[in-house]
């Protein structure tokens, strides 16, 4: 009962959020808006982001039935390169399954998708279930070519050859503020073959996010925390299987998910309420590279906005 | 910008009052949009050109002739059996047997694939390890595992049920006009429901894919250590000429 309640709830909320956006229109909830605060030199992050690229280097084909002439790596660095230089405040990420899809892995194991994300000055990726399709060794030869941090914070390489390649989060500074990130996985058994994965350990999303968070909000004090997860967006059937909506409801102190593993197109970024009755964003923009998710955080000037005081407009 | 950006920007304000008051910095405003890669974007070319030689090398490997397909090999012909599933079928067959052999000392018995397994057509003419690349694009491994009659028996009634022309090789299944079954025959014997029989398939398979949930029954299991797609260019490398056929392997008298 108690679940279906809230879930009524947030379809209510859902319906809510999809009808305003439906109007396109500027809609001012309470009428109330940042006019109490200043605007001036207000700090700005923008935040870049890809899942599931799945070794798609170059651009579908010009006669390709679904993505046609879409994506390719040469672009997406054109574009990352732009808004670089319209804010050097910017971090870009990626939510994991960067390896197979394409012969690029199948002849050189992910060299050249690492290569090419540190060329992008990717800073943080997330490991997905298909990272481990060439065992744990396979991940290990490429952590040389791999410039930016691979970040998880539930699988345990403690017993493998990944130990100590891969951080449970890490905290960036951009323009004096604190951006705390963190990596989540999917459950490997069933998905992905022992062989590969070996000693890795999987631990329960959800509990380890909600402690994660919270010591980068109470210790690190970040200023913005930002989950990477490889959980999938949504499974609805399957009270008992994470993802990304639950996880967004079910912790605190996040305030973005950047999915993956679904290949969800989402062509908004969803908003739903945390623990604390907070907004979180959860994104996901499908795979293959042929799309690249955008979050600008504004934070006000006199860095005093009242919790959950945020405009959001996706 | 010089970009035809598609924008999602529409306001909505959330929360309501803001105070002023001294704390810890906090999120006032947050915009999100899709940025589409499409071919708006000019291309960084020293990316571009970093990617090249790879490209080149793979498309030299993946592009060079191995074999000559006499006609199209397509799973859509045929109604129990195509001659696509019986080329994957008997490819998977006659590059495991040995291995299995050598592994088990035991013969191997017959195999079993998906249907939907098979994800592109091979069009007469030349055929490269691409053509393996888009016929099979996925990682899958050969797995055998060892089945009693019992469990034989149940992935019988699996393919006559469904219908679907999975691809099989080594065994023989007749039904009749009522899809009644009237007779299985395995390595050109009767089948025999007291005895364990060896199958070689997909590991995707014995993990449940396609609910062949027959392969849970399996006595054993054993790992050929062998990508699919991998036996079959070896295959591709070795013969001439691929020519398969639909033939009588399963069948519904008429």
């Amino acid at each position: 009962m108690i679940a279906s309640y809230k879930r009524n709830k947030m379809m209510n909320r859902r319906k809510f959020i999809t009808n305003t956006v439906a109007g396109g229109a500027f809609v001012g909830v309470g009428g109330f808006n940042l006019t109490s605060c200043s605007f001036l030199s207000k700090k700005h992050i923008t935040i870049l982001h890809t899942n599931d690229v799945h070794s798609h280097l170059d651009p579908f084909p010009k006669d390709h039935a679904d993505f046609p002439n879409l994506g390719g790596i040469a672009r997406r660095a054109a574009l990352v390169e732009q808004i670089r230089k319209e804010n050097p405040n910017t971090l870009l990420l990626d939510a994991g399954d960067i390896f197979q899809g394409t012969p690029y892995f199948n002849f050189y194991g992910g060299e050249l998708e690492f290569k090419l994300m540190s060329k992008l000055k990717y800073d943080a990726a997330t490991i997905g279930n298909h990272d481990f399709d060439n065992g744990l060794k396979g991940l290990l030869a490429q952590m040389p070519n791999a410039k930016f941090d691979l970040l998880s914070a539930n699988y345990d390489f403690s017993n493998t050859v990944m130990d100590g390649y891969v951080k449970p989060y890490n905290v960036y500074y951009l323009d004096d503020l604190k951006v705390g990130i963190f990596g989540l996985g999917i459950a490997l058994k069933g998905l992905v073959n022992k062989k590969l994965y070996l000693e890795t350990k999987y631990l329960n999303p959800i509990e380890i996010a909600q402690d994660i968070s919270t010591s980068l909000k109470n210790e690190e004090q970040c200023d913005l925390i930002i989950c990477l997860s490889h959980l999938g967006y949504s499974y609805e059937d399957d009270l008992q299987k994470p993802d990304d909506l639950k996880l967004a409801a079910q912790t605190e102190h996040i305030d973005l998910i950047i999915g993956g593993h679904t290949h969800t197109f989402l062509d908004k970024p969803t908003v739903r309420n945390n623990r604390q009755g907070n907004k979180v964003l959860i994104n996901q923009v499908g795979c293959f590279g042929i799309n690249m998710g955008r979050i600008d955080f504004y934070f006000d000037a006199q860095k005093n906005v009242a919790a959950n005081g945020r405009s959001i407009h996706v | 910008m010089i970009l035809k950006i598609k924008h999602y920007v529409i306001f909505i304000t959330i929360g309501s009052l803001i105070s002023c008051q001294t704390g810890p910095k906090k999120v006032s405003e947050v915009h999100a949009k899709q940025l589409s890669l499409n071919d708006s974007i000019a291309q960084i070319d020293s990316i571009d050109s970093y990617i090249t030689p790879f490209r080149n090398r793979i498309d030299q490997v993946l592009d060079s002739p191995l074999a000559y397909a006499s006609h199209n090999i397509t799973k859509t012909k045929g109604a129990l059996n195509t001659n696509a599933g019986n080329l994957l079928a008997d490819i998977v067959f006659e590059q495991t047997k040995p291995i299995f052999k050598s592994r088990t000392g035991n013969d191997l018995d017959f195999v079993l694939l998906n249907y939907g397994g098979i994800r592109a057509v091979i069009s007469k003419g030349t055929v490269t390890a691409r053509t393996a690349y888009e016929v099979m694009p996925f990682e899958n491994s050969i797995t055998t595992v060892a089945m009693n009659g019992r469990a034989i028996r149940e992935l019988v009634n699996y393919l006559v049920k469904s219908s679907v022309p999975h691809p099989i090789s080594g065994i023989q299944i007749v039904v009749d006009k009522n899809k009644n079954l009237q007779a299985v025959t395995i390595q050109g014997k009767p089948f025999d429901e007291e005895r364990i029989y060896y199958v070689a398939t997909s590991n995707y398979l014995v993990s449940g894919g396609d609910n062949m949930v027959f392969f849970e029954k399996a006595t054993s299991i054993t790992e050929i250590d062998y990508i699919i797609r991998n036996a079959i260019i070896d295959y591709f490398k070795k013969v001439d000429t691929i020519a398969p056929v639909i033939d009588d392997r399963f069948i519904q008298k008429k």
